[in-house]
């Protein structure tokens, strides 16, 4: 191949042959489409998964929520529920499922309790490489689970043997995020210590977690840059740090979402408090991101696994 | 395998939505509809920049076929249009080199990059095409290259170990070269729309418009549009796969009006009222090519670079190819055709 590079100035000037228009055409098309987005929630009862998920996307996914009683709790499994809400912001539409796992990690013997969610998953693989095969494509829909926010409880020492094997379980399949949940209940110095602790027992057992992008090395300059900016500002707070709220409370004559206790108001948008914004931001910067990781990594080693075994 | 159990009140609202008999899905998945409740910045149309960032690392690939009698100014037209010498010209006036006996397929490929965007682009020369006394059946060998892309894309897409972005090859668009007689189409080109405009998208332009008066031009291309529709030719833009009312709108523009777009090139530059301009030089005047009120050029240009470039690779992948790959799965009694995982083919995923 022949390379020919252009110097050109964005104008009808004479070196100017248009093409560099294309990513407006690809905008153009993908905002009609639309945008799908699969985010599944793990993690024991009472951590804070549902209000984390209201506050992140400002919705009200649990309206009537029933929470059982201890004793209901013993003979419940491990359940799947998805529920799924368009947002629209600016012109963007998002399609937005979010998986929830109720009973996870509460029966007394959970030895078998992410079966069920390492089942879901595989299904949804299995479902759309029988739909990538079949003869009518044009309308596909991806129901794969792009990310899965693992919630680890901020009342021990580190991750706990659940923990631990989840994530072990699950680190070929879905791209893992982990969170301590409500980060409320510690000290910044607690919180450190404990950050600290999770991600070295996170090497040892060789958990893979999911990573931010490195820029490639054919990459311009400003792009590197740019993308090293954004995994610095990120990497450090891993795992996240959060807390979520339901309620809007009055402080400093605005509304925010927050948790009132006698000793002062804890804000869930204030960077000082928690790394709330920062997994939210996190979270949508990086939706293309997890979503290719989802396809060009889970889903093809699954894709090739399963044809290897039926010698298809 | 045990599952969860479905929500009750969800599985009404389930069968609604699912219109195909398929096997119930493990969960509901009922759309909450819009949501009202925003109060603040969540960040969600930052997806867009995401989705932008990401094309413009990956590049395109655009493959453009041009189809024509030799001297129809094919090669000038496709260098006019990129800005570029992409296409090498037959040394037409050189009486040594022969006029191939069959119907040549030449693919050249170049990268070329404008404001951050880098495009590798393939043009597709088919020299002999309609230069033999007997012309019978000359579109073949440019109906089995074309399938051969869809074939190699589709071996690599049921692979075990398929590449991330599989390359391609496939032919996004056919520039078929109309001869200006000004009276109407010759009946090979009605052979070749007919045949090829199933497989790729066919847009016909009318080549070396300089020849024609505007009256004249407008009555050929009345003339010829009339003739397709006649003949069932569906060229595009394709009214079928026309996707919404604004699409719809444009493109009926487009079709009835503009096209076929009469056309011009030139790869030479003179000075016009002060501007450097592509034109060709003649005692009564210089025509330039990027005049509106000269030739259709620009219109050509416009409309396949700079509006339905994307346009074109969709409707590539999204019909013909899965048109192609529908028929070839029937034929093999609906499986994939087998492929063996070669070693140049595997690909460690991790």
């Amino acid at each position: 191949y022949i390379q020919l590079l252009f110097s050109c100035q964005f104008s009808d000037s004479a070196g100017y042959v248009g093409f560099a228009n294309l990513p407006n055409q690809v905008h153009r098309k993908s905002v009609k489409k639309g945008f799908e987005f699969t985010l599944m929630v793990v993690g024991e009862s009472g951590l804070g998964k549902s209000t984390l998920i209201n506050s992140l996307f400002l919705t009200d996914l649990y309206p009537e929520r029933y929470i059982p009683g201890a004793a209901e709790k013993i003979e419940r499994t491990v359940q799947i529920e998805a529920s799924t809400v368009e947002i629209e912001e600016r012109g963007v539409k998002l399609r937005l499922t979010v998986v929830d796992t109720p009973g996870y990690g509460d029966a007394i013997n959970s030895q078998d309790c992410f079966k069920t969610i390492i089942q879901y998953i595989d299904n949804q693989f299995e479902r759309y490489l029988h739909d990538e095969s079949g003869l009518n494509r044009r309308h596909i829909i991806d129901n794969r689970v792009h990310c899965c926010f693992y919630f680890i409880s901020p009342f021990g020492h580190g991750l706990k043997p659940l923990d631990v094997e989840f994530m072990k379980a699950l680190h070929g399949k879905v791209n893992i995020v982990p969170v301590i949940a409500k980060a409320d209940t510690l000290t910044l110095k607690e919180r450190e210590r404990l950050k600290r602790r999770v991600l070295d027992e996170i090497s040892e057992h060789g958990i893979r977690i999911y990573q931010l992008p490195d820029a490639d090395s054919d990459e311009d300059e400003e792009f590197k840059e740019q993308t090293r900016v954004l995994k610095a500002s990120f990497t450090p707070n891993i795992p996240f740090a959060v807390i979520g709220s339901n309620q809007l409370i009055e402080v400093k004559g605005k509304k925010i979402r927050g948790r009132l206790y006698p000793w002062g108001v804890v804000e869930v948008e204030n960077p000082e408090h928690n790394d709330f914004l920062k997994l939210r931001t996190m979270l949508v910067t990086h939706m293309q991101d997890l979503q290719e990781v989802t396809q060009d990594l889970h889903y093809e080693n699954f894709r090739s696994e399963r044809l290897k075994r039926t010698g298809k | 395998p045990h599952t969860g159990p479905v929500e009750s009140k969800n599985e009404a609202a389930m069968s609604e939505l699912v219109p195909e008999p398929r096997q119930k899905p493990v969960v509901p998945m009922k759309p909450m509809g819009i949501n009202a409740n925003l109060l603040g910045y969540i960040g969600i149309d930052t997806i867009i920049e995401q989705m932008r960032k990401k094309t413009m690392k990956t590049g395109f690939d655009f493959n453009i076929m041009v189809v024509g009698q030799s001297g129809l100014g094919k090669s000038t037209l496709v260098n006019t249009l990129f800005k570029s010498q992409v296409s090498r010209k037959s040394s037409g006036w050189n009486r040594e080199e022969k006029i191939p006996k069959t119907v040549e397929i030449k693919a050249i490929g170049h990268v070329i990059e404008e404001g951050g965007v880098k495009m590798k682009l393939t043009v597709i020369d088919t020299p002999g095409f309609g230069d033999q006394i007997n012309n019978e059946n000359c579109w073949e060998p440019i109906e089995k290259y074309i399938n051969e892309q869809y074939e190699k894309f589709l071996k690599e897409e049921v692979n075990i170990a398929r590449k991330k972005r599989i390359p391609d090859t496939r032919v996004h668009c056919c520039l078929y070269f109309i001869s200006p007689t000004g009276h109407s189409l010759r009946p090979l080109d009605l052979e070749f729309m007919k045949h090829l405009s199933k497989v790729v998208n066919i847009i016909p332009v009318i080549a070396k418009a300089d020849t024609m008066t505007l009256e004249e031009k407008t009555e050929f291309k009345q003339r010829v549009r009339k003739e397709l529709e006649v003949n069932g030719i569906e060229f595009y833009p394709q009214k079928e796969f026309d996707e919404d009312l604004e699409d719809k709108t444009e493109n009926d523009k487009i079709r009835q009006e503009s096209m076929p777009f009469a056309v011009v090139g030139s790869d030479k530059e003179y000075q016009v009222n002060g501007k450097r301009v592509l034109g060709r030089k003649t005692p009564w005047g210089i025509i330039e090519v990027e005049n509106l009120t000269h030739c259709e050029f620009a219109l050509l240009r416009d409309f396949v670079i700079r509006t339905h470039l994307q346009d074109l690779k969709e409707v590539t992948h999204n019909i013909h190819y899965e048109t192609y790959r529908a028929k070839r799965l029937n034929d093999n009694g609906g499986l994939p055709p087998m492929t063996v995982e070669t070693e140049e083919n595997h690909e460690s995923n991790l």
